[in-house]
Formats: structure tokens, C-alpha cells, sequence
């Protein structure tokens, strides 16, 4: 496959970066997305030319450390993968593909298409967890009666990555189904219900400090998740907010 | 409890309470325009009950009016704020391959609508309150003896260009409330078993009511 890459270059994070194009050629189908981005960068570091940055960690899409907005989606065209997942198959011979970090004020650019998505780290330290007592009397998980519907609810909240792509997505950079992710493996649990007041709020006003914006339901986050999260768990975690401020 | 507006989820949830409350003045406001086409007694009179009970004048017309003012205004803060959580755009965003065009586009669907309102205030809120407020005239009679509203409101029908804007009007309220309507259950933490049913409903709330406002005016226009 012949392509042409328009790939967001910013030498560092006060650097004004702008878009730049580069043919590559020689692109297997079979090629997943950062083996094609690893072609180009080998290419330009045998031209002497940097190489573009990006991040990925597993490429087995369990780690949430690959981003991209790829031809206007996040991780690209195809459906609950993450970049790493993603295939040259998906597109076609003389494509031009245009690459870019997410974007979110809250999200800055550090170099080319690596983004500090720390925010979402601050957000977890606010409340995604659960307390407990490893004094050597710690009770075991399973003494405590989980109804199956609820724990497979808690499980899928739970597979929530930290990608980023549902505020990458979101037309307002929303961080509302992470966040709703994280309170919802926990509110559902009844080993989440003792902090369950305080983890809602904290959480909630964590992501507000972090200048994330509001959700307005378009349901874009939904689509575009890797995971497949869905729009209950930010249902529920404005019940949990709604519920934990009346309570004062 | 204290400064919830102060919060996303708050802001959304007032937003939605605003759009909820909204959404129920606007079905009694079209059961009573459509009573304009089956009886014109019937018009008149529950016209004149809205326009002369107190309860409904002095309570429910100044919390209309704030739920008015109060979801354009946060309507506003909100996109403010939204805008500002990007500052650099995307060279390629592909919104349609993930949202509706109505979601993402509420700000537009809304201003139109606030145009419309603006014009329907000029043409008929300000007139009521000037005959009933200003020169007391609360008896609802024309000098024929009989009820005035609607013979008012055929007589606002009859200019085509306030048909075509009318009709506008409410075809972009359609698309507001195409979203709106789900956006608003959503936002007060209702996603659950009967989410599929009320996105049913709320498809047909949002079409059967803007396209029975359009059918009044029609109606009106092309029978006098």
C-alpha cells in the first residue's frame, strides 16, 4: 500500500506544532497502525530526520498507553479496538491518513503525538478505590454476596482502560464516561458503598479542576471507546452525584 | 447540597430540569393550539382561563419565563465552557461517524429557536400583557361581545412570512428535541430497562408535537 500521512508535528509541549505530510510506501495490510508508524520512523531515522513520538506500551490493547485520532476518529475507523488494534486493512491503497494527539485542554501535548494524560491519574488518586484493611485481618472478596448482574456490571465498567478516547471524541472533551466508569465499578460493589459519598464527589470535582468539559449526551464517548463502556455508567454516576449531594 | 450549579453534573441536571419542565409547557401549550382547529369556543375559552387565572398568570407565567431565561442562559455557559476545553481544533473530525448531526449541533438548533421565541414575545406576549397590564383590559371581548383569541390568532396566520417562520421555527425545535429529549433523562441519571422505550417516545414527542404546531398554522392560514 502507497499512503499519505498527514501526521501533527510539535517539537515540545511550548512549540506551536503543525501538520506535515509524508508518503510512505510499501504498507502490508496485515500491518497493525504502529507497525506502519514504526516503518515511517525508521525510514526518517536512517534520513537523519526525528522521528515521530508516540505512545504505546502492551500493542495487545489492554493497556490504554496508545492513543491517535486517526481521519477524525479516536484510534481510528474501526470499532472497539485501540490503535494498536487497529489494521492497515481498514484502509485502502493511496489513502491519505491524517494523524493527530488528542486534544483537550485538559489533555496538553507534550511532543508530536504524545499527550500527558495525567489528569485522569488525579482523577483515580481523588476516589477511584476502595480502602481496605491488609493488617493481616483482611476479610476475603468472596465472603461478601455480589448479585451476578450487578458484579457483571461492576466488571464491565472495570474494563475501562484510560485511554482517553472518549474525551479525544467528545465534542466538548468530556471526561464523563471515564469518570462515570470508575465511580460505577465501585458503586456498584458493596465493598464500594462505605467511601461511596465521598468518591463521587471527589472524583467529580477533580475532573472539573482539570478543565474537562461538560457532557451534553451526543454518545460519541460510547462509539468511539475501545472497551465498549457504556452511557449507563454516566447515567449512574449522576445519580451517584445527585444522591451524595442531597445528602450534603 | 451547596453550590451544585457549581459542578459539571449540576449544571447538567439543572439543564435538564429546565428542559423537562420545558418539554411539559410545551405539550399543554400545543393541546391547547389544537383545540383552535376542532373548536374555536373551545380555543377561546380555555384561552381565556390561561389568560386570566391567577394562578397560572402569576405563579406558572414567571417560572416559565425563568425556565426560559435560565436554559438559554446555562445553555450558553455551558457551550462557553465546552469551547474553552479544546483550544486547538482537529484538522479532521469525523463527529457524524459517532453522533447525531442534532447533538452535536444543540447551540445552533437552540439559537434559531431563541430567534423564533423573541418574535413569538414580540407578536403575542407583549400585546397580551399590554391590553390585560396596561390598560386593564382583562375581559378577553371584542366590541362584537365575543371571545377575542381567535379571531387573534387567525388574524397572525394569515402573513406568509410569519407562516414560513413559524414553521421553521419548529422544525428546528424538532431537531432540538430529537436530542433534547433522551439528553434530558440522561442527564437526571434515568438510563435503564425502559431507556429503549423512552428513546421511542421521545423520537415521537419530538416529531408529533413541532409537526402539530406546523399542521395550526397551516391549517389557519389556508382556511381563511
Amino acid at each position: 500500500m502507497n499512503l499519505t500521512l498527514k501526521i501533527w508535528r510539535q517539537k515540545n509541549a511550548n512549540d506551536k506544532g503543525k501538520m506535515v505530510d509524508y508518503p510512505i510506501s510499501g504498507i502490508e495490510p496485515d500491518m497493525s497502525f504502529l507497525e506502519m508508524l514504526d516503518v515511517l520512523n525508521e525510514e526518517l531515522i536512517n534520513k537523519g530526520e526525528e522521528p515521530v513520538a508516540f505512545d504505546h506500551d502492551c500493542r495487545e490493547g489492554i493497556c490504554g498507553m496508545c492513543s491517535l485520532y486517526i481521519n477524525g476518529e479516536a484510534h481510528g475507523p474501526d470499532r472497539g479496538v485501540t490503535t494498536c488494534q487497529l489494521h492497515m486493512r481498514m484502509f485502502n491503497d493511496g489513502d491519505t491518513i491524517y494523524i493527530e494527539p488528542f486534544r483537550a485542554a485538559a489533555f496538553p501535548v507534550v511532543k508530536d503525538l504524545v499527550v500527558d494524560r495525567s489528569a485522569f491519574d488525579r482523577i483515580q488518586h481523588a476516589g477511584g478505590f476502595v480502602s481496605v484493611n491488609t493488617s493481616g485481618n483482611t476479610i476475603d472478596a468472596n465472603s461478601i454476596p455480589v448479585n451476578k448482574h450487578d458484579a457483571d456490571d461492576a466488571f464491565d465498567a472495570a474494563t475501562c482502560i484510560g485511554c482517553g478516547a472518549c474525551v479525544a471524541s467528545c465534542k466538548n472533551s468530556s471526561a464523563m464516561l471515564f469518570v462515570g466508569a470508575k465511580v460505577s465499578q465501585f458503586a456498584l460493589l458493596p465493598q464500594g458503598q462505605v467511601e461511596a459519598t465521598d468518591r463521587v464527589m471527589n472524583m467529580v470535582k477533580q475532573m472539573d479542576e482539570e478543565g474537562f468539559g461538560n457532557c451534553t449526551n451526543t454518545g460519541a464517548c460510547e462509539v468511539e471507546c475501545p472497551k465498549g463502556i457504556s452511557l449507563e455508567n454516566i447515567a449512574r454516576m449522576n445519580r451517584e452525584y445527585l444522591k451524595a449531594s442531597f445528602k450534603g | 447540597m451547596s453550590g451544585i450549579l457549581n459542578s459539571s453534573i449540576g449544571r447538567k441536571f439543572a439543564m435538564a430540569l429546565s428542559a423537562l419542565f420545558l418539554m411539559i409547557f410545551l405539550l399543554q401549550h400545543f393541546i391547547i393550539n389544537f383545540s383552535s382547529i376542532i373548536s374555536a369556543d373551545a380555543f377561546n375559552n380555555l384561552s381565556h382561563f390561561m389568560g386570566t387565572n391567577w394562578l397560572i398568570q402569576y405563579i406558572m407565567q414567571p417560572v416559565l419565563i425563568f425556565g426560559v431565561v435560565f436554559h438559554f442562559v446555562m445553555g450558553f455557559i455551558l457551550e462557553i465552557r465546552n469551547k474553552g476545553a479544546r483550544q486547538i481544533k482537529y484538522a479532521k473530525n469525523n463527529g457524524a461517524a459517532n453522533s447525531s448531526w442534532m447533538s452535536r449541533n444543540m447551540i445552533y438548533s437552540g439559537l434559531f429557536i431563541l430567534i423564533f421565541l423573541v418574535i413569538h414575545f414580540i407578536d403575542f406576549w407583549i400585546p397580551e400583557i399590554n391590553t390585560k397590564y396596561i390598560q386593564g383590559d382583562m375581559s378577553g371581548l371584542l366590541p362584537s361581545g365575543e371571545y377575542r383569541y381567535y379571531e387573534e390568532l387567525v388574524h397572525k396566520f394569515q402573513p406568509l412570512w410569519r407562516v414560513a417562520l413559524y414553521c421553521l421555527g419548529f422544525v428546528f425545535l424538532a431537531l432540538h428535541l430529537l436530542h433534547g429529549f433522551m439528553s434530558a433523562f440522561q442527564s437526571v441519571g434515568a438510563n435503564n430497562k425502559y431507556t429503549r422505550a423512552l428513546k421511542g417516545f421521545g423520537k415521537a414527542y419530538a416529531i408529533v408535537i413541532p409537526l402539530g404546531f406546523i399542521i395550526i398554522a397551516l391549517v389557519h392560514h389556508f382556511n381563511h
